[in-house]
């Protein structure tokens, strides 16, 4: 049951084969089970219960609000939500309770969809491995895996591999059932990086195309409220709910058209793919590239045009992120002095002692390296020489889309991570910084020009673990980018995890009848 | 192992056409021979990955070209001075030997950008700058939640935020480092 599609629930619902509160209770019961992976920052267990009961009235009245009525999902921890505690993963912020819902959760809510929790992340959404907030680092479900646990050869709870960052809370929580959609944040593949390693669906909506009020920033001009689901059908269902114009958010676009599910006629034959040759960077795993490769054979073998294309600026997109990042971030982490939320010191002789020692304090290290080369960049010496610089790259990039798909392109695809989830050990080596540099390198294009971008699991690696394919498309074409985004989920044969669950598991409840363990699944 | 993995490739449409829960035992062949029937339907995923025909329209190999060392600027050494008045304008603190680091090789990591040709390009604010975006009329249709946000902050009195005195510069580098030892959270 826990593994199902939306639209499969929603008809359990109607059928009455299983009631609201059953399956909260069920979610609830797994996010207990799966505690180890640190997912969850706060599990809003009454207020689901509430919420399901709700739902449950509505369903025996013939009244359901529509097909996300009574699904569990999780918010990751940077949006807000009203009386609920949202901390950012982050010591600043860790008392904080909102007064308003962010208007992406209050849609959700709205649609009668039940609030699990929020989920764990980087601090701030700063990094690329959800390993550094303040509440621990996230554990990807398939480290316990069977068919990584094999590989691992060791019992041992040791090599256990990261989500990705830095919604690595939404996407364990998706991709261990605990819910079935989950909101994340993506400013430079925030969302898609998580959601390849752990082997869901992750769609960053084009820029502008659902609301930011409600979701604390990071980076203005690059942020897009990120959907995590299992299934791309799923992923098109929730973006119909949260897409359109926000009165709230002044960056909102009104939605194209709307959008409910996929279109049934979807032909492949028509779509022509591009294959950016700069997108094979160094670092690319041989297995990556294999997947690529498969899919790219997949696409031809159905009909479908296949052309190698150019963005000859690729290279340089990830240095021209990097400075708009941290001199946005800089920018964006003023707000937090003390004063009217959040933590606050204890030191009182002036106000700049004050603000001096609460940001100390409530920030980690990675925070404040990144505010403080964002100040250096925006120095009156530097300004021309960095920041302009790179909102000049910053166009450049943007028309290298702009050639490539007014040429004749519908979509591009590429890998959307080096490599597969590194072990926790490995990844920790390197600082925050170096990583972010290395995992973002093919998944901040696409917020630079603010082009829609889904990453699709593929296949599992040597090791056992995800590897996901990007599919880029031009603004606002999110649907037709769904629409090949499905096409390649149903021709690529992706394991559902459950496939690969560690037997473990059910071994350990021996009185547990046949029954109840395939729902427990 | 490689047959092991084969066999864990299968797609699985829905779990009701196993019938039975998807254990995977490690060292059961029953189990994995079982699932023979649905392997003919993922012949293509089976194939060891060495034997793939690589697709010629996806590159072979790294595309990337390395940025030679004389194309860069000197690499930016920061003086004490400037370090101080960063602190000041951010107001966070990083004078550890490792924070200082970390800053010299953001900003050699930022110096690659010299390298790309920007003449004649305008610089780009927003993605969104083609576009008519929406105004709403410049009404009051919200407000009078004072005391919803006066219950967030930590010194509040009456309608007040209270702050420490002000107009006080930051003490110097010395001082405030003893400051920022005693407030150690």
């Amino acid at each position: 049951m826990l593994g199902l599609t939306l639209k499969e629930v929603s008809l359990a619902f109607r059928e009455g084969r299983i009631s609201p509160t059953e399956l909260c209770r069920k979610c609830l019961n797994r996010i207990k089970k799966t505690q180890r992976l640190n997912a969850y920052i706060a599990v809003t267990e009454e207020f689901a219960l509430k919420q399901a009961r709700q739902s449950e009235a509505r369903l025996l009245q013939g009244i359901p609000k529509g097909p996300l009525d009574g699904i569990p999902f999780a918010v990751k921890d940077n949006f807000c939500t009203a009386n609920i505690r949202t901390t950012c993963a982050s010591k600043m912020l860790k008392d904080y309770t909102p007064p308003y819902n962010a208007t992406v959760v209050q849609k959700l809510l709205d649609q009668g969809a039940v609030l699990m929790g929020k989920t764990n992340m980087d601090e701030f959404a700063m990094g690329a491995g959800s390993t550094d907030g303040a509440f621990g680092p996230v554990r990807n479900p398939w480290s316990y895996a069977a068919s990584y646990r094999t590989q691992a050869g060791a019992a041992s709870d040791s090599d256990w591999v990261i989500t990705g960052g830095s919604s690595g809370g939404s996407a364990a929580a998706v991709a261990s059932c605990t819910s079935y959609l989950a909101l994340g944040s993506d400013t430079g593949g925030s969302t898609r990086n998580p959601g390849a390693l752990c082997g869901v669906v992750a769609l960053k909506p084009t820029y502008g195309l659902v609301s930011r009020h409600g979701l604390i920033p990071l980076v203005n001009s690059m942020d897009v409220p990120g959907i995590i689901t299992r299934s791309v059908g799923d992923a098109a269902i929730t973006l119909g709910v949260l897409q359109g114009a926000d009165v709230r958010d002044s960056t909102t676009v009104p939605a194209p058209s709307a959008l409910t599910e996929l279109p049934e006629d979807f032909d492949v034959r028509n779509i022509c793919v591009g294959i950016p040759k700069e997108y094979h960077a160094p670092g690319l795993s041989e297995e990556t590239l294999a997947q690529w490769s498969r899919v790219a054979d997949l696409f031809e073998k159905a009909g479908a045009r296949v052309e190698q294309v150019s963005l000859p600026h690729t290279q340089y997109s990830i240095v021209c992120y990097h400075v708009l990042c941290h001199a946005e971030v800089a920018s964006n982490m003023a707000r937090f002095d003390g004063l009217e939320y959040g933590h606050r010191s204890e030191m009182k002789s002036s106000t700049e002692v004050m603000y001096a020692s609460t940001r100390h304090e409530g920030f980690n290290d990675v925070v404040r390296g990144r505010i403080l080369s964002g100040n250096y960049f925006l120095l009156k010496q530097n300004y021309q020489h960095y920041f302009v610089k790179a909102q000049k790259v910053r166009r450049l990039i943007a028309d290298d889309f702009r050639h490539v798909f007014g040429s004749g392109i519908d979509v591009l695809l590429t890998p959307t991570t080096l490599t597969d989830a590194a072990c926790y050990h490995d990844f920790t080596q390197e600082d925050n910084r170096t990583r972010s540099a290395q995992e973002d390198v093919f998944t901040q294009p696409a917020n630079m020009a603010g082009l829609p971008a889904v990453s699709v699991p593929t296949g599992l690696s040597q090791r056992g673990l995800p590897i996901g394919l990007q599919l880029i498309g031009p603004a606002l074409e999110d649907k037709k980018l769904l629409c090949v985004a499905q096409w390649v989920e149903q021709s690529v044969g992706f394991p559902s995890i459950s496939d690969c669950e560690n037997t473990q598991e059910s071994r350990k409840d021996p009185g547990a009848t046949r029954r109840e363990q395939t729902s427990a699944v | 192992m490689t047959k092991m993995l084969a066999f864990q490739t299968l797609r699985v449409v829905s779990l009701e056409i196993l019938g039975s829960p998807c254990n995977l035992l490690a060292n059961n062949v029953y189990s994995i021979t079982k699932r023979c029937s649905l392997i003919s339907l993922q012949s293509q995923i089976l194939r060891p990955l060495s034997s793939h025909q690589h697709n010629p329209k996806v590159p072979k190999v790294p595309t990337w070209e390395p940025v030679p060392e004389e194309q860069l600027p000197q690499p930016t050494k920061i003086p004490a001075d400037l370090v101080d008045k960063l602190e000041r304008l951010a107001l966070v603190d990083f004078r550890t030997k490792q924070g200082l680091e970390c800053l010299e090789k953001a900003i050699r990591f930022a110096d690659l950008l010299h390298v790309v040709d920007t003449s004649g390009v305008e610089p780009m604010d927003s993605v969104l700058e083609d576009r008519a975006l929406y105004l709403r009329d410049d009404t009051v249709t919200e407000g009078d939640c004072a005391e919803e946000l006066l219950k967030l902050a930590k010194d509040t009195v009456e309608e007040y935020f209270v702050a420490p005195p002000g107009n006080i510069p930051l003490p110097k580098r010395e001082e405030r480092a003893a400051i920022l030892r005693h407030s150690e959270f």
